[in-house]
């Protein structure tokens, strides 16, 4: 694209085939390691949706796990189980999540303390999901004696609280301040400006930042494992422990058993899927209904 | 509605009040006067929902509560991961992590070879993400074209949004036996003069967790790295092809030097990510304390030793020193993020203004 003329000096000839050759390497490089990189992932989805889809069958979501070497079995107890503890989570963490990042988008802009809050905010995100579910364990499972998926609940609703108050602070400082303005302009006290203006006119935005870390927290295993602990059998109890979808694939994944092993696909299958759902639901839920174009 | 009563039903805790102007002043241009004789619909709604001082105020001190409560989060796991490893603390001293020793059953415990298994895999995950990472997104910004480039964004994505745990399933089950039977004899034949690649092969190992390590942080360094190159103004690529050069040329020169410190960034998140990843690597890894030269040895992670020991750690020593690992596994992720803030900081001032 950028050839010289033709009768320059030679060493210039020899230098534009070099930088020729280089641009067309590098091209090369970036597309390969694209198809490199895609190819992974093309890899793991489709060989997913054939293991997952070959062996899902209506017991999977009516059946409790069967004993072992017995045929059949499901995972209908995970899969209540995982919205019970997300459920949890979510109560506990969205609210606390949003407040906070309404202090840092709406009070505290420019202090020192909020820039601690948000440095810290970040940190807490870089948190290994692993260290938050050892913490949870030594706060509530080792006073409680016992494992419970409320202590699930509360390891989970930790890890989302600075995605979406990360989150709410970058979507509320996207709406312009005019707005605010003329809400106080007409008396409205601030608390009133903040939930009914600004909160909501950037609700779109929030709620995307809740449902990322919605998402983000339903496949975590880690902290699950020694706080919610898993369970065969159906169990409501807050105070009990009770089953998850990511913990009962990790169970079958690394057991001996193929049955097992298929179970654990098809878990796989429908996490992802229930994940995917849910997201979408929310985003096509979060574009209707809400004031259009004000940010 | 009326001016004159709006600034006579003022709250008291409202601010701007002019009493002196407001009724002479706004009273008088004689605009359309509305003709209901009660306040208006959203001033009686707005005075009935209640407001003031009192209110403002607590609703303020409920919005700091929370989010001082990430302070308290972080504090509090810092203490309760410091009290209940206080055993192994004392038992150990600094020595904890310079030790070699893991045996459970003499109660003799030191954090070396999770150390070294964490920062060769994270490593090994970063030697081969970061490269990839860096062709996609500049695959992505300067060459895709136009149709193809929102469908590959989304897939890249989409590799964000599998769990960890089904990493590992599909580790288990398609790349361990990749490992054992064609990747890993292949490198032993043409590498294995290099010493890395030596000792038995079952497929389950140091470099299999790089890999499926460095295909969980691919996305995040990409998206995060795309994005950045993207927000580099056109006017630096087209400065840069006006002054004659190539397609190349015009990338790192226009794009990547403006876009470094993002880059830094971006690659540093990874790595935090790569730190603490637990299910997928302790599914392929081998779990087994090693220190070595060979990828192909099982080894462990400071995150996977306590995900495979945690539950079966019997006696409060053990327990302990298994705790004492998530506090290093905690310190050391607050520093990688603090590093990364404070070399973003650094390179932020040396380098000219960066177009957003």
């Amino acid at each position: 694209m950028n050839k010289l003329p033709m009768n320059q000096p030679k060493p210039s000839a020899i230098n534009t085939l070099r930088r020729q050759g280089m641009n067309h390497l590098v091209t090369v490089l970036s597309v390969l390691s694209t198809i490199l990189v895609l190819a992974p992932l093309v890899a793991i989805l489709v060989y997913l949706i054939y293991k997952g889809a070959s062996s899902l069958n209506l017991a999977f979501f009516t059946h409790i796990p069967a004993p072992v070497g017995e045929p059949g079995g499901g995972m209908a107890n995970s899969i209540v189980g995982s919205g019970v503890i997300l459920l949890l989570a979510s109560l506990m963490g969205i609210p606390i999540g949003i407040a906070a990042g309404i202090y840092l988008a709406e009070f505290g802009r420019g202090r020192l303390l909020a820039n601690a809050i948000r440095f810290t905010a970040d940190v807490l995100n870089g948190v290994p999901s692993i260290v938050m579910g050892i913490s949870i364990y030594s706060l509530i499972v080792m006073r409680q004696k016992h494992f419970s998926a409320l202590a699930g609940g509360v390891a989970l609703a930790i890890m989302m609280v600075p995605t979406i108050t990360r989150t709410t602070e970058e979507m509320l400082a996207t709406v312009p301040h005019a707005i605010r303005e003329a809400a106080l302009g007409l008396g409205v006290p601030k608390w009133r400006t903040v939930l009914s203006i600004s909160l909501r006119t950037a609700s779109p935005g929030i709620i995307t930042g809740c449902m990322l870390a919605f998402a983000r927290v339903a496949g975590e295993t880690a902290p699950l494992l020694f706080t919610a602990l898993g369970n065969q059998f159906w169990s409501f109890k807050l105070n009990e422990p009770i089953a998850a979808l990511p913990l009962q694939i990790y169970v079958y994944a690394i057991s001996p058993y193929d049955e097992w092993h298929r179970l654990a696909w098809a878990g796989s299958l429908v996490l992802i899927v229930m994940i995917m759902i849910a997201v979408t639901l929310v985003r096509i839920f979060a574009n209707r209904g809400v004031l259009k174009g004000a940010s | 509605m009326s001016l004159t009563r709006m600034t006579t039903e003022r709250e008291p805790g409202t601010p701007l009040t002019l009493p002196s102007l407001a009724p002479a002043q706004f009273a008088a241009p004689p605009g359309p006067e509305p003709v209901e004789a009660g306040p208006s619909p959203i001033r009686e709604f707005l005075s009935k929902r209640g407001s003031g001082r009192f209110a403002d105020s607590s609703f303020a001190a409920v919005m700091l509560v929370c989010a001082l409560s990430i302070f308290a989060i972080v504090l509090f796991i810092f203490f309760i991961l410091i009290s209940r490893s206080k055993l192994s603390l004392t038992a150990f001293g600094w020595k904890f992590f310079t030790r070699e020793a893991w045996d459970p059953v003499a109660g003799d415990f030191g954090a070396l070879p999770f150390i070294f298994g964490t920062l060769a895999s994270s490593f090994l995950a970063l030697l081969m993400a970061v490269p990839l990472a860096l062709g996609v997104a500049i695959f992505l910004t300067e060459l895709c074209p136009r149709p193809l480039r929102a469908p590959i964004s989304f897939l890249t994505e989409l590799l964000a949004a599998i769990p960890s745990v089904v990493y590992g399933l599909w580790a288990v089950f398609v790349l361990v036996p990749i490992m054992r039977d064609n990747l890993g004899p292949f490198l032993y034949k043409t590498l294995g003069w290099t010493g890395f690649f030596e000792g038995s092969n079952f497929g389950v190992g140091l470099l299999t967790a790089g890999i499926i390590l460095a295909i969980m942080i691919l996305p995040i360094i990409s998206s995060l790295t795309r994005d950045i190159m993207t927000a580099v103004p056109n006017s630096q690529r087209e400065g840069v092809l006006a002054l004659g050069a190539t397609r190349w040329e015009m990338i790192r020169t226009g794009v990547l030097r403006n876009s470094r410190i993002g880059i830094v960034g971006a690659v540093m998140l990874g790595l935090g990510r790569a730190l603490g990843e637990t299910m997928a690597v302790t599914m392929v890894i081998g779990n087994h304390p090693n220190i070595g030269k060979s990828l192909f040895a099982p080894a462990n992670t400071l995150a996977s030793v306590i995900a495979g020991e945690f539950s079966e750690a019997t006696g409060d020593l053990y327990l302990s020193a298994l705790i004492e690992i998530g506090l290093a596994l905690f310190l050391v992720t607050i520093v990688v993020n603090a590093i990364a803030r404070l070399m973003v900081w650094a390179v932020t001032r040396g380098a000219p203004a960066r177009v957003a």
